[in-house]
């Protein structure tokens, strides 16, 4: 009995592989990809990469400017990403099955969420760059709506997870609904609701490098033009910048993280 | 009038399956009530539909003289202020102090803004700490409540039920996540608060030896109707049988002695 099963078992493991196989090469075959050649151009891209993306004196004069735009571009994330936080946890509680208000709200907000989430943040700043045109209003509203979706799930999960007995004991010594989100609901899922921030702080520093070469903003911008003009020098201290910042910013956070978990 | 009344009391989640059929009894001030009963017999509901955590499907419940099911939002806070409640996985908030989850009882007294801010007047300080006091947590006043043990964590969620200054307080099987010392100091304090401050207490148990030591009076329920209603001492083995469909607990230790 139990042998059969082991063996079911066995041989789903080597259909679901087989599978996998199956489906890389069907799709390599497909499209065209030869795993070879591309393997082939590695050198070649590696040597380009050390000839030309090499920081020179030249380039160095240009870090003051750099740094502008990078500080620039790190206080905008921080400003989307709080502004958004605020707008999600009052999505989220009204989204959360524990502190629904009614099914109508529950439905819109998580409805809003979705829409904000499932459409890629490079989407979103090429339809805002439409109605808003290039300045850095788009760029700030393209991370803070999908902030928003990413976040107000988040919080859902963070406050079903956390409070649901509080919630009900809460309920039946008579507590108002604002009494009870306030002082069991907010309380309990703050760390965890501040831990997500932070996350999305550094994933909105990473993506506003790409939002900006669309958008035509922050550090973003300076590195399309650059990169359009040839100068690849500039180019390479701008990503070391972003690398360095995003880095810095994720030692930062985990250190924040661990105070307050 | 009695201080409980609950006449005809019926509730389904899903039509066609009811979970409490036709349950009725009274209870008067200063009972201390077992409810008894497998699990799935409805324990749970009946006691939730008291204070209308869930809604009253069919029948009434009278509370002080105020139709429960009749109430407005604003009546049934004035009615649930009066009701306090203890559960089995006590329902504090972990990451704040015990002293901070006492007070949450005093929401059902105060506007949203006071409960908001967090405004308690000095008497309701003191009376919180008099009442860890003597349930024997005050020193454990300023702990978060996520660093207590599960008899601590109860004895909290008792003092919370507490400082409402209720006429009746339910518990919803107080004692099933601890072990058997510390149900005893549960079970006792429970005693203690029946008889010292004359508060009413309808405990949901499944332990029957526990019931018949605690309770002066148990109701059987048995697939959401009132097999047995009666003093404890006239719970015999006969009834216990029928309750839970099989040998009693009692017979089962004699097997096992022998």
């Amino acid at each position: 009995m139990n042998e059969t099963v082991l063996k079911k078992r066995k041989f789903q493991m080597t259909l679901l592989f087989l599978g996998v196989i199956v489906l890389t090469y069907l799709s390599a075959w497909i499209t065209d990809y030869g795993f070879i050649s591309s393997l082939e151009a590695v050198p070649g891209a590696m040597a380009w990469m050390a000839s030309n993306l090499l920081v020179n004196g030249e380039a160095l004069g240009k870090l003051p400017d750099i740094m502008d735009k990078l500080i620039e571009t790190i206080f905008m994330s921080i400003a989307a990403t709080t502004i958004a936080a605020a707008l999600s946890l009052f999505l989220a509680i009204m989204g959360s099955k524990t502190t629904m208000v009614n099914r109508a709200f529950g439905t819109f907000s998580r409805f809003v969420a979705s829409l904000s989430r499932n459409i890629p943040v490079v989407a979103w700043s090429l339809i805002l760059l439409l109605s808003f045109g290039q300045n850095s209003v788009t760029g700030f509203l393209a991370l803070f709506v999908g902030t928003v979706g990413f976040l107000t799930r988040a919080f859902i999960e963070t406050i079903d997870e956390a409070a649901l007995g509080s919630v009900e004991a809460l309920r039946a010594t008579g507590a108002t609904y604002w009494q009870i989100v306030s002082k069991a609901v907010v309380p309990q899922g703050l760390p965890q609701m501040v831990s997500w921030v932070l996350f999305m702080i550094e994933t909105n520093i990473r993506s506003a490098t790409l939002v900006g070469i669309l958008t035509g903003t922050g550090i973003g911008y300076m590195f399309d033009m650059y990169y359009k003009t040839m100068n690849y020098e500039v180019v390479a201290l701008i990503t070391i910048t972003i690398v360095l910042a995003v880095i810095l910013i994720e030692l930062l956070s985990t250190r924040i993280r661990k105070v307050i978990l | 009038m009695a201080l409980l009344e609950v006449n005809g009391l019926m509730k389904s989640y899903q039509p066609g399956n009811p979970i409490l059929k036709d349950v009725s009894f009274s209870v008067e001030a200063g009972e201390f009530v077992a409810v008894i009963g497998p699990s799935g017999a409805g324990k749970s509901t009946m006691l939730r539909c008291l204070n209308r955590m869930v809604d009253i499907g069919e029948g009434q419940v009278f509370f002080d003289g105020k139709d429960v099911g009749a109430q407005n939002k604003k009546g049934l806070r004035d009615v649930r202020k009066h009701i306090g409640m203890v559960f089995q996985h006590y329902n504090l908030v972990p990451r704040l102090t015990v002293i901070e989850n006492v007070l949450h009882g005093r929401f059902g007294y105060k506007s949203t803004l006071q409960g908001v801010l967090g405004r308690f007047t000095e008497a309701e300080k003191r009376k919180a700490f008099d009442l860890l006091e003597k349930l024997g947590i005050a020193e454990h006043a300023y702990k978060r409540c996520d660093q207590l043990s599960g008899g601590q964590q109860q004895r909290v969620g008792i003092c919370r039920a507490l400082i409402q200054d209720p006429k009746i307080i339910l518990c919803d099987e107080p004692i099933a996540s601890l072990d058997p010392n510390s149900s005893k100091v549960i079970m006792d304090h429970l005693k203690t608060i029946s008889i010292d401050f004359g508060i009413t207490c309808i405990v949901n148990l499944h332990q029957v030896d526990v019931a018949k030591d605690y309770a002066n009076r148990i109701i059987g329920l048995k697939k959401g109707e009132v097999v047995f209603d009666g003093p404890s001492p006239l719970l015999t083995e006969r009834f216990t049988d029928e309750i839970y469909g099989m040998k009693t607990v009692v017979e089962t230790r004699e097997l096992i002695t022998v």
